[in-house]
């Protein structure tokens, strides 16, 4: 970086506008495909070990091995397994979320008043009757709580993945920002990043408001 | 299973033992960056975060570091660290990559220390101060204890995050493990980066059990069922 | 409670339940219920009442299957309720638990439908029947069907949960303390509501409770269950209370079982006593020509007979006319549905030692007296149990 170069060059950032929204985009895909194929997988583990308790210690021992080894480690070891590509980076960015909707989701089911379950099975419900109608609904804050985590953390986490060649605003942070020693695009890549995850979250929010109209009612004597 | 002897091959290698690039090396310098970055933000957050647990003061303040902490990609704290350290003349490497570190560990750390503190029900405070304690004493007889294996699980967290972008700061020309790793796939040496990832793997797990016992014995046998990490409710950003 | 034995009962629309040789034991420890056997009526409440621990929870779980016996047969109707697959039988019998257990993300609507609709009943219908058991019970459809369950005050749920236990007409109920949790003023009326309720429909209820006075309220026969579920006696309220079968019983029944049988008379099955009346606006001499000799107190009505208070026989000395202002109140107006035994509790704290009973316009009707009750108390006592 020469000396007495301006740090922060808004007219690269105007100039560059198409490549920032086409990275951008590149990013949210790479966050939609990893939290959608989380959610898939966590949602039958949950239900899975929810009903078959003694499961529960060893899926969340696996989830949190994967959740503690880095995601550069995790290249590294699939690289020579599933190649340079979409697949390696989207299983890393999966299996960090697996652990925070795999707990949130079993805290949400289990966080149904017990006497709700119970007046539910004496009226004739079949279990899967009580799951869909009953325990779900109820356990929908916990679940979103959870998935709005794991979308934060898998955008900050997209950043890493341009390392092994995917896109992204990781690009823009490392390859053009740190590689080129380009202050600019260190800042726009994080500030878009983290304008991801605000934007994420409060959708979630809103999201979980659309589908829990009973939570605002509260206004009897108890 | 070629590829794994190869991987082993390497880790036999005797050359892979000497010089810069020395495992042994790289190991050593892995640890280094980590421990002192931990401790460093270990220094910063946990004081704080005991403090305004206990006063409740900037509570605000905390959540919201905490929230941005989570939103932050880890790459972009390194990159931004690197402008930093060069406009203050601390040159690139090391440098900016212990700054990012420590930076990255102080939100769980802050966090966890705070609602520790701060979920120790006040009945038990009051009636220490009623006891005559002073505040200082509150807070290093009872409060502390209680809340010992939530603050451990922050820094568990911070642990976690620091090894993870120490490895990353292999793109800043640290030394570290990260290096087997971007070396490696540079050269498409994918024996080296391979065993460069075991090697990570190896010390994130290891330090997770570690923490895992650690908190398990910072129990007071007194205390019930604690969680191991903080529930994760629905803080998300609240920007 | 006598009401229903003398006025011709509405047809039964409920079934006939009966334990056969019930036994239930959880591991191997004691058994939680032991050889039981009863039959319920066809329309009839029966009460299940014990200390902690005879199973009596246990026991009414049994018909619908949320408990099933180690041995022994539960029936309805005759049929084995281990013949159906346990998700119909349980469609078939209305459930009420103490916390009520309302869906808290459904509406009141929905939360009554619940039932009809896992039974594929059609839209109009169920909508239709909603509008029917919330008046039922006693809510505004309007008002309330749009409702959430957190909006809504602990006696108002009380009474969706029986909207909705009795939303696909079953002819079984099982209720589980279901007005434990609210306060006891509430709880009486909905005692009170429901008892009339049942008058028209005439399910048959199995009903538990820990409340001895509730039992005797509510049931058409008790069960009293030991610890272990062994029935020491299964009788009406009435001759539960005049012969108690056991040590047991009479010690779980209370030692003021001559009190409790106070509240199976009524103020109306007592002969009133007449009062000395004046009305307001009666001159003293009229008044005092009226008195008996020996009378100590007046009572001081107004035109329309409605009591005002007490007045002395010596304020009516001399020249005057009876005024209101110079009533004494004191007396606690009583109507003829009351109990004696509430009867007695109001009178006991109120200054004066009579009742004053009017109708439903207020109008006075008699008077009864302490010592008329307690004379009811030492008739209806008799001899003491053998």
């Amino acid at each position: 970086m020469t000396e007495g170069a301006p740090f922060f060059r808004l007219d690269w950032v105007v100039d560059n506008l198409d490549m920032l929204a086409q990275r951008t985009a590149e990013h949210v895909v790479l966050t939609l495909i990893g939290v959608g194929f989380g959610i898939l997988i966590a949602f039958p583990v949950t239900l899975l070990i929810h009903r078959r308790r003694r499961l529960i210690g060893p899926v969340l021992g696996v989830a949190g091995i994967l959740y503690a080894i880095p995601s550069l480690a995790v290249f590294g070891l699939l690289i020579p397994v599933t190649g340079i590509g979409l697949v390696t980076a989207e299983i890393a960015l999966v299996s960090y979320t697996l652990l925070i909707l795999i707990r949130n989701g079993l805290a949400g089911l289990d966080g149904v008043a017990p006497e709700i379950v119970e007046a539910a099975t004496g009226m004739g419900h079949t279990r899967i009757q009580r799951l869909w109608r009953v325990q779900l609904p109820l356990a929908i804050p916990v679940i979103i709580a959870g998935i709005r985590i794991a979308t934060v953390t898998t955008i900050g986490l997209v950043a890493v993945t341009a390392l092994i060649g995917q896109g992204g605003l990781g690009f823009v942070i490392i390859t053009i920002g740190i590689n080129r020693f380009f202050p600019t695009a260190i800042l726009v890549g994080v500030g878009l990043s983290v304008l991801l995850a605000v934007l994420a979250d409060r959708g979630l929010v809103l999201a979980e408001r659309a589908l829990t109209p009973w939570a605002r009612a509260g206004s009897g004597e108890g | 299973m070629d590829f794994l002897a190869e991987v082993a091959a390497w880790f036999t290698d005797p050359a892979s033992w000497s010089g810069r690039d020395a495992i042994s090396a790289r190991v050593g310098e892995h640890l280094a960056l980590s421990g002192v970055s931990l401790l460093a933000g270990l220094a910063i957050a946990l004081p704080l975060g005991l403090f305004i647990g206990h006063t409740r003061r900037w509570a605000g303040a905390v959540v919201a570091i905490a929230n941005v902490g989570r939103a932050v990609p880890s790459v972009g704290i390194l990159g931004l660290a690197l402008p930093i350290t060069l406009q203050l003349g601390w040159g690139i490497g090391v440098p900016p990559t212990l700054l990012a570190l420590t930076v990255l560990a102080i939100p769980p750390i802050v966090l966890n220390a705070y609602v520790g503190i701060r979920d120790v029900e006040p009945e038990l405070v009051e009636a220490a101060r009623g006891m005559g304690m002073r505040e200082a004493q509150v807070l290093r007889r009872l409060e502390l204890p209680i809340a010992l294996p939530i603050i451990l699980a922050g820094v568990r967290t911070a642990s976690i995050q620091v090894i993870a972008t120490a490895t990353l700061g292999a793109i800043l020309s640290t030394g570290g493990l990260g290096r087997y790793i971007v070396d490696g796939f540079a050269r498409q040496d994918y024996p080296r980066m391979f065993g460069g990832a075991l090697l990570v793997m190896t010390l994130a797990l290891t330090s997770e059990v570690l923490f895992a016992l650690a908190q398990r014995a910072a129990v007071s046998p007194g205390l019930r069922g604690v969680p191991d990490r903080l529930p994760e409710t629905g803080a998300g950003l609240a920007v | 409670m006598t009401d229903s034995e003398l006025a011709p009962a509405p047809a039964a629309s409920g079934s006939v339940v009966a334990f056969e040789h019930v036994t239930k034991r959880y591991g191997n420890g004691p058994p939680a219920v032991t050889d039981l056997s009863l039959e319920i009526r066809a329309g009839e409440i029966c009460v299940l009442v014990g200390p902690s621990g005879c199973g009596k929870t246990t026991t009414m779980k049994m018909v619908n299957r949320l408990v099933e016996p180690t041995s022994g047969r539960v029936t309805i109707d005759g049929a084995d309720v281990a013949s159906l697959p346990a998700v119909d039988l349980r469609r078939r019998i209305g459930y009420v638990i103490q916390q009520v257990g309302l869906f808290p993300h459904l509406t009141v609507a929905e939360n009554v439908a619940v039932v009809p609709r896992l039974l594929g009943w059609g839209e109009p219908r169920i909508t239709e029947r909603v509008e029917e058991l919330l008046e039922l019970v006693g809510l505004d459809p309007g008002a309330y069907r749009s409702r959430y369950p957190a909006a809504l005050s602990g006696g108002e749920r009380q009474r969706v949960g029986v909207a909705r236990a009795m939303a696909a007409d079953p002819s079984v109920l099982l209720m589980d303390e279901p007005f434990g949790a609210v306060d006891p003023i509430r709880r009486e009326r909905l005692q009170n509501e429901f008892l009339r309720l049942q008058a028209r429909l005439r399910k048959t209820i199995v009903f538990v409770t820990h409340d001895v006075d509730e039992a005797i309220k509510m049931a058409d026969r008790i069960a009293i269950l030991q610890v272990g579920g062994v029935l020491a006696q299964y009788d009406s309220p009435d001759r539960l209370l005049a012969t108690p079968a056991s040590p047991f019983v009479e010690h779980f029944v209370g030692a003021d079982r001559g009190l409790k049988r106070l509240s199976l008379a009524r103020v109306r099955d007592l002969p009133l006593e007449r009062p000395v009346t004046v009305v307001v606006g009666e001159s003293f001499a009229a008044a005092r020509q009226r008195l008996p000799d020996g009378t100590m107190w007046a009572l001081v009505i107004d035109a329309q007979q409605r009591p005002l208070g007490w007045i002395a026989a010596h304020d009516l000395a001399g020249e005057g006319r009876v005024d209101a202002a110079m009533a004494t109140p004191g007396s606690t107006l009583l109507q003829p549905e009351s109990t004696l035994r509430d009867a007695l509790s109001a009178m006991l704290v109120s200054s004066v030692q009579l009742g004053v009973v009017v109708d439903e316009h207020d109008a006075v009707l008699g008077v009864i007296s302490v010592a008329a009750i307690s004379r009811t108390l030492q008739d209806g006592a008799g001899s003491p149990p053998p």
